[in-house]
């Protein structure tokens, strides 16, 4: 294809990069703003905001880590972890029964399980408090589990579903000729071959469990089962105006996904673009 | 043995499927084995029908209890919290500064979203494309907690960034405490969240476009047609299905807000930056008042579902279209 370029054309591209450029450094000085307050001390983050670090010490890292970080990062792992693997089992599973199995009233239960999508967590709230309470896993690990799960699970079903829908049905035909029961044609044909899609929503689960607050927030109040985002704002109002230690927790709380989202980009986007983009 | 027997499989796939009709289904299943087969969907419906719809119904229920939560003591009073409702001029603010949250959200993560992903998409340069996707996207990786305490810091008057800047530039007279006076807290809030989430959305648009073939553009290319009227032809009619996705689930999500006003301000100064989320919150778990909660979660079940079967309606007409 060949371009001509145009006087017109030449200012139209100066101010698209330009736009572009000065859009990126809006994202990007906050953050490194956030970087670099980690590393300073108090009296110099009041001095000179815009200062670089005298000295670059990581003490403000290891009083965060001591301070409780550590446990908000164990407990985020581990609900991160676990809620994970529930919720792309048991959506899975569903997005099988409802793409490729043939059960009575299917509709029905489609309508169930992806009607979920619609209803917003904080409707559920004040009744889900008293029902943790009353079984004795309100400020348990459990209590995350179980709510990052079942809120979950209709929008992961819902990509899984739409991915094993168009995979071909003769699949299925051919695996139950060679004799191989709807479980195994489950785990060792069908799985498989959703393999991007699953990816893409371990990641978008990773992102979500990661970061999510509200359930956090009304769920747990010890440090040792608070998750970072919790913790890091209990971090805040329990150290005043310790502000550097609290910048060192919050690039604790952000890298892990960051770094996730960096070297995961490639599948995301496909993912994204199989399953969404339908 | 399987592993070959799936390798197989998948070599056989494409042949089959492109060879004449689809074999009839065989009908002759046995009762118990279909539903046998029930079994795939039961662990989801079991989970989502006691810790989704039940606590759903529940709520009802409780938006008509008068509940003291010291005391324990539940009294029936009808539709009364509904009525303080209407009567509470917190709630309408805090009604209002959704439906604010919304219409900014539109413009800048719907409208915004797409011009920025169909020009970033038309950057040839393969490397820059990936690298500006990525860059925007960090805000939207880094948490809506971290992004919140980071722009409350930003917007604080003493150390905070934005202040500073302004008055490095000679815009010293707009320095103001952001967060702390009504007049800007939530507009200050509302621009933290779209520099959150803008480039999620800027992603999604981008693998919208994508999709598109690209002999539409090398067509247009050819006929001489330039960029503004490509986006207008091409890009935008042809990402209309992901363009209708996202007004719903910006517009729902404006009315689930909670996580970045509990963040910079829990709904202060004067109750100015209340949304539905945080206004419910305050009135369970800080007053416990658990049943004007319950109704107050009402009102935003009826909105989003409201929005959500918008949503159904839109895309069923749509099929019909086509």
């Amino acid at each position: 294809m060949v371009t001509r370029l145009t006087f017109a054309g030449v200012i139209a591209r100066v101010f698209m990069w330009t736009f572009l450029l000065c859009l990126a450094v809006v994202v990007v000085y906050p953050l490194t703003w956030m970087v670099l307050n980690g590393f300073k001390t108090n009296a110099e983050l009041f001095g000179n905001p815009f200062a670089l670090p005298l000295q670059w010490g990581w003490e403000n890292y290891s009083a965060a880590w001591n301070r409780g970080v550590s446990n908000y990062l164990t407990t985020s792992i581990l609900v991160t972890v676990t809620s994970t693997i529930a919720t792309v089992f048991i959506s899975a599973w569903a997005a099988y029964g409802l793409a490729r199995v043939e059960i009575p009233f299917s509709r029905t239960w489609a309508t169930v399980i992806l009607g979920g999508l619609m209803l917003a967590p904080t409707v559920a709230l004040v009744p889900l408090v008293k029902m943790f309470q009353s079984m004795g896993l309100y400020n348990t690990f459990w209590a995350l589990l179980i709510l990052y799960t079942a809120f979950r699970i209709p929008f992961t079903t819902f990509l899984i579903r739409a991915y094993m829908i168009d995979l071909p049905r003769e699949v299925d035909e051919a695996a139950e000729v060679d004799g191989a029961s709807r479980w195994t044609a489950f785990w060792r044909i069908i799985l498989p071959m959703c393999r991007p899609i699953i990816i893409s929503v371990i990641i978008l689960h990773i992102l979500f469990a990661w970061n999510e607050y509200l359930f956090a927030m009304v769920f747990t109040s010890g440090t040792d089962v608070q998750t970072l985002p919790v913790g890091l704002t209990s971090l805040m109002s329990r150290h005043g105006t310790d502000y550097p230690v609290v910048f060192a927790g919050m690039v604790i709380a952000a890298l892990p996904v960051v770094v996730l989202f960096f070297a995961c980009q490639r599948y995301f986007v496909k993912g994204l673009a199989d399953g969404i983009g339908k | 043995m399987l592993l070959t027997q799936q390798s197989e499989l998948l070599d056989r796939v494409p042949a089959v499927q492109t060879a004449g009709p689809r074999p009839p289904r065989r009908s002759s299943r046995s009762t118990a084995r279909r539903l046998l087969a029930l079994g795939w969907i039961l662990p989801a419906v079991v989970v989502l029908a006691v810790f989704v719809y039940l606590p759903l119904a529940q709520n009802l229920g409780f938006s008509t209890l008068e509940w003291d939560i010291y005391s324990g003591s539940q009294e029936f009073i009808g539709a009364e919290n509904y009525q303080r409702l209407v009567a509470d001029p917190i709630f309408w603010s805090s009604l209002w500064n959704n439906v604010l949250y919304a219409v900014v959200s539109l413009a800048f993560q719907v409208f915004g979203a797409i011009v920025l992903a169909a020009i970033i998409e038309s950057i040839r340069q393969d490397r820059w494309r990936r690298g500006l996707r990525a860059i925007y996207f960090v805000p939207s990786a880094i948490s809506l907690t971290v992004a919140g305490l980071l722009f409350y810091f930003i917007y604080e008057p003493n150390l905070g960034m934005l202040n500073h800047a302004l008055e490095a530039v000679g815009l010293g007279a707009w320095a103001q405490p952001w967060l702390g006076q009504e007049s800007t807290a939530m507009i200050s809030i509302i621009a933290m969240s779209q520099w959150q989430g803008f480039g999620y959305s800027t992603l999604l648009f981008a693998v919208a476009i994508q999709r598109i073939p690209s002999e539409l553009y090398e067509a247009a290319a050819i006929d001489g047609i330039g960029a503004v009227r490509r986006f207008f032809t091409i890009t935008l009619p042809l990402v209309r299905e992901m363009t209708g996705l996202m007004i719903i689930v910006t517009i729902s999500g404006a009315f689930q807000v909670f996580n970045e006003v509990m963040v910079m301000t829990s709904g202060g100064p004067n109750n100015s930056t209340q949304v539905l989320g945080t206004w419910l919150y305050r009135n369970g778990f800080v007053r416990n008042d658990f049943g004007y909660a319950a109704a107050i979660a009402t009102v935003i079940f009826v909105i989003t579902l409201g929005i959500a079967l918008v949503q159904l309606w839109i895309n069923r007409r749509r099929r019909v279209e086509w």
